[in-house]
């Protein structure tokens, strides 16, 4: 099946539970074979499906629950925060520990999450983004750049964290 | 300086985002400068850090197995071992099918589809904790609530002296097209009242259909003013049909 191992990836972020991330696999399949008339040749059918995928999702309790509770912030461009060359996450990567990379990108909020794993996991470019997301590219650019943020604080913040409990245990 | 203008396009750089000229004066630059050489090789440690952390979750083979069988046809008895292959095959039929369909203009089904689509939206609605995203009976509070939020706008009928009270609205997405979803009231029944673009759905739907059964539902649609409205539930044919003429009415007023 195209893109099963993928959408069943990125439907698990989205909706954080198996069970409900493997309905809407199944709901994305059954709704792209019964739509697939108005798939629009030359156009991208990945985007097709993930945009089926996430539209289903918005729809069910637990995608309206998520988009409802985090309010979205202003998409204006803002400028980007300086990277710091005292590298927090350089330090998480170089010890593995993805535990923390999976924890700061399940805390992000919703919209931040799916952009993020799109661009990063499912490598699309900016205009498959947009298509699947149903955004303009300028928004895709600013919302990834604020995802991205996001994720670099968070990490931060779970890096101190860890030195102050062995300061404490020290 | 030069660096600061640099550093505000290292993300676009990194996703190949840049025009070819620009990724290619940003590549010789990062070469002769440490700083944002060290920007980039950060960036892209996060990056390579979230693409693995990100490939997290897989598909159990059991459950890929009951959507393979779900959407495909079921494998004839004696042929099971081959189910896979066959699941796929059938798979591959039913798209170049789906393709063939396109060319062949297939409305009914897309029609139906767009019912059972209606229906469940109108279905899970009714179910969640909090069916509308604004509560109002007021229809002057409703429509502009929707304003900035949906691509058009729409009129709502005055229900006074009438036994329909509007109770409230939402956002609704049909085919990754945005819409207007407002909940009525008559009697205890519910009924939904879906509005979009026409444009955007040319193709999937474009007949004018008195009050029908569908899925056991009365349902009635209509086009008007670019508008395609869609009224749903499981009220009296008379409600559905008494409603659709309010909102006709309000809608050509």
């Amino acid at each position: 099946m195209p893109l099963f191992d993928q959408l069943y990836n990125f439907a698990h972020w989205l909706t954080r539970n198996r069970d409900e991330a493997e309905d809407l696999v199944q709901e994305t399949y059954a709704k792209a074979l019964k739509g697939f008339s108005s798939f629009r040749l030359g156009t991208n059918f990945r985007a097709w499906m993930y945009r089926i995928l996430r539209n289903t999702f918005l729809t069910s309790r637990t995608g309206l629950k998520a988009t409802m509770t985090v309010p979205l912030d202003s998409e204006e461009d803002e400028p980007g925060l300086a990277l710091e060359r005292e590298t927090p996450e350089t330090i998480l990567i170089e010890r593995s520990n993805w535990q923390l990379v999976h924890t700061a990108i399940d805390q992000l909020p919703v919209h931040f999450r799916e952009i993020l794993l799109l661009c990063e996991v499912e490598e699309m470019s900016y205009q498959e983004i947009a298509e699947t997301l149903s955004i303009p590219i300028g928004t895709v650019m600013s919302r990834l750049s604020r995802a991205r943020n996001g994720l670099r604080d968070c990490l931060r913040r779970k890096l101190q964290r860890d030195e102050m409990a062995k300061v404490v245990r020290g | 300086m030069v660096c600061e203008s640099w550093r505000a396009k290292l993300d676009n750089y990194l996703d190949g985002e840049l025009p070819s000229e620009e990724m290619r004066a940003f590549g010789t630059h990062v070469q002769s400068c440490r700083f944002c050489a060290t920007d980039a090789l950060v960036s892209v440690q996060l990056k390579r850090s979230i693409q693995a952390a990100g490939k997290r979750f897989t598909p159990s083979a059991e459950f890929r197995r009951r959507v393979q069988q779900s959407i495909a046809a079921k494998p004839r008895r004696g042929i099971a071992r081959f189910s896979w292959m066959i699941a796929t095959a059938m798979i591959g039929f039913l798209l170049v099918a789906g393709l063939a369909a396109t060319y062949l203009g297939r409305q009914r089904a897309g029609r139906e589809q767009v019912y059972s689509e209606l229906a469940d939206l109108h279905v899970a609605t009714l179910a969640g904790s909090s069916p509308v995203d604004v509560v109002s009976t007021d229809r002057h509070t409703v429509k502009p609530w929707f304003q900035g939020k949906i691509p058009f706008t729409f009129d709502l009928p005055e229900l006074q002296n009438s036994e329909f009270s509007l109770l409230g609205g939402r956002i609704t997405y049909l085919g990754q097209t945005p819409g207007a979803h407002l909940i009525y009231e008559v009697r205890k029944h519910k009924i939904s009242v879906f509005i979009f673009q026409e444009g955007s759905l040319r193709g999937r739907w474009d007949e004018e259909s008195p009050v029908t059964k569908e899925l056991s539902f009365n349902m009635e649609t209509w086009s008007q003013g670019s508008l395609r409205y869609c009224i749903l539930g499981d009220a009296a044919t008379a409600d559905i049909s008494n409603l659709a003429e309010l909102l006709k009415h309000a809608a050509g007023a």
